[in-house]
């Protein structure tokens, strides 16, 4: 019977220590080992983008990694979004614009919107709309999103 | 998923050897968007996998003008369709590249995983085989090299023998006047998988006026990926016209052979591939030509 792994990874910037079945998702081990429950379960096999997180710098569904391949990796989950003196812009953002019904998808559309306002500070909607194709919402019909992710850009150019 | 052991092998030597050792029962695990998929889902199971993504054949991207280009089986996506020499001199595989899945898969998809998942929607795998590519496998006895259109033998079928690992995909350095493209229908803009898909290369004279060569495959219409080798040799030496683009359309056309399915219908594919091969050979000629 394969066992248990020990796995040494860096989440949030916080070196972290688990143990974990190599069946076991990333996402698992984030919500059930680690009990980071901010990072959602939608469909479970990498359509809905819920459960999206940064991974050695890319953003990734998380349910399509291994737990013990997050070996000596730098991951970024929702948690490590905001900083102890309040929201990321994107979260503002996301506020202000209403642009969340039920929730279960925002921490996915908040991680993959961060990524790609770092990356592409200037990126128009077409872009915006393309990048966000991999995170599916069933609420909100879209342009609520859209919008805060127009906003948060203006506002981190500003 | 059902218990299973995982094992990072850092050489190839050693990746080759927990292949061996499991035989069946070992499945190499590069992006994991298809493989996790398959095992959580019951499809596939396995009792070891072997992330290759160590291994540093597997996670290459080199090109030369002489030798071309070589792709780790394991590189994801946006590493081939952001390396400058790639976005350079092979076009037609960033098209192929930057439209499998969302942007979370293309950080971990590989062109090797999708060869290897044997799809016969598989997006990457036309436009390699109309780039001449060959697969560069290793095995307990040693090496050997596959051409990429005889590479898949039936839906998620392969030649790869047990204890064998596909190491990387090697594509001829492109010739002078040369261009290829993939294009494939879906109905919406992103995330689905291909109705019918099609990838063309086509390398002209220095006058750009004349084919010298042609390379068709296509995608979703039959078990595996069809490589229409007459639909491209009947536009070696012929003028560029539309006749003649139309006339490979058509032997590309005869080579389909699809399924009705909730993607799409045997007659709907059947003239998507007409469409498609038009539109992907206008496309590589205007490459070939340094109008794009």
């Amino acid at each position: 019977m394969p066992g248990v792994v020990h796995v040494q990874t860096t989440i949030n910037g916080n070196p972290t220590d688990f143990l974990c079945e190599p069946r076991q998702s990333l996402l698992e081990v984030l919500r059930d080992v680690l009990g980071m429950t901010g990072t959602k379960e939608g469909c479970n096999d990498g359509n809905c983008g819920a459960c999206t997180v940064v991974f050695d710098g890319r953003i990734v569904t998380s349910c399509l990694v291994l737990g013990v391949e997050a070996q000596g990796k730098e991951i970024t989950t929702i948690e490590g979004v905001a900083s102890p003196e309040g929201l990321h812009p994107v979260q503002q953002a996301f506020l202000e614009n209403a642009a969340l019904q039920c929730g279960i998808c925002t921490p996915g559309f908040i991680v993959a919107t961060k990524a790609l306002l770092e990356q592409e500070p200037d990126a128009d909607e077409g872009r915006i709309r393309h990048w966000l194709a991999g995170n599916l919402c069933r609420c909100t019909g879209y342009d609520k999103i859209v919008r805060a992710v127009l906003d948060a850009e203006t506002k981190l150019n500003a | 998923m059902e218990a299973i052991e995982y094992t990072t092998p850092k050489t190839l030597a050693e990746a080759v050897q927990a292949m061996a050792d499991k035989g069946d029962r070992a499945r190499a695990l590069a992006g994991g968007t298809d493989l996790l998929v398959q095992l959580r889902g019951g499809r596939r199971s396995a009792d070891l996998i072997v992330d290759v993504k160590d291994v540093p054949e597997l996670n290459q991207i080199s090109y030369d003008a002489q030798d071309g280009l070589t792709i780790g089986a394991a590189a994801p996506c946006y590493q081939i369709y952001q390396d400058p020499a790639v976005a350079a001199n092979y076009p037609g595989l960033v098209d192929s590249a930057s439209l499998i899945g969302s942007i979370q898969i293309q950080g971990r998809a590989s062109l090797g995983g999708n060869l290897c998942n044997s799809a016969p929607s598989a997006d990457a795998i036309p436009v390699m085989i109309a780039l001449g590519a060959v697969a560069n496998i290793a095995g307990p006895n040693g090496t050997r090299q596959v051409a990429v259109e005889d590479f898949c033998t039936g839906p998620g079928r392969n030649v790869l023998e047990s204890g064998e690992v596909l190491v990387s995909v090697t594509m001829p350095a492109p010739q002078a006047n040369s261009g290829a493209s993939y294009l494939r229908f879906i109905p919406r803009n992103e995330m689905d998988i291909a109705v019918a898909g099609v990838g063309s290369s086509v390398v002209l004279d220095a006058s750009g006026q004349n084919f010298v060569s042609a390379r068709i495959s296509l995608a979703s219409v039959a078990p595996t990926p069809v490589f229409c080798r007459e639909a491209g040799a009947s536009l070696s030496g012929k003028a560029v016209s539309d006749e003649a683009v139309e006339a490979a359309a058509q032997l590309a056309m005869a080579d389909a052979v699809p399924i009705n399915d909730m993607r799409g219908t045997v007659r709907q594919r059947i003239h998507l591939v007409g469409v498609l091969t038009r539109r992907t050979l206008n496309i590589a000629i205007q490459r070939a030509r340094g109008e794009e």
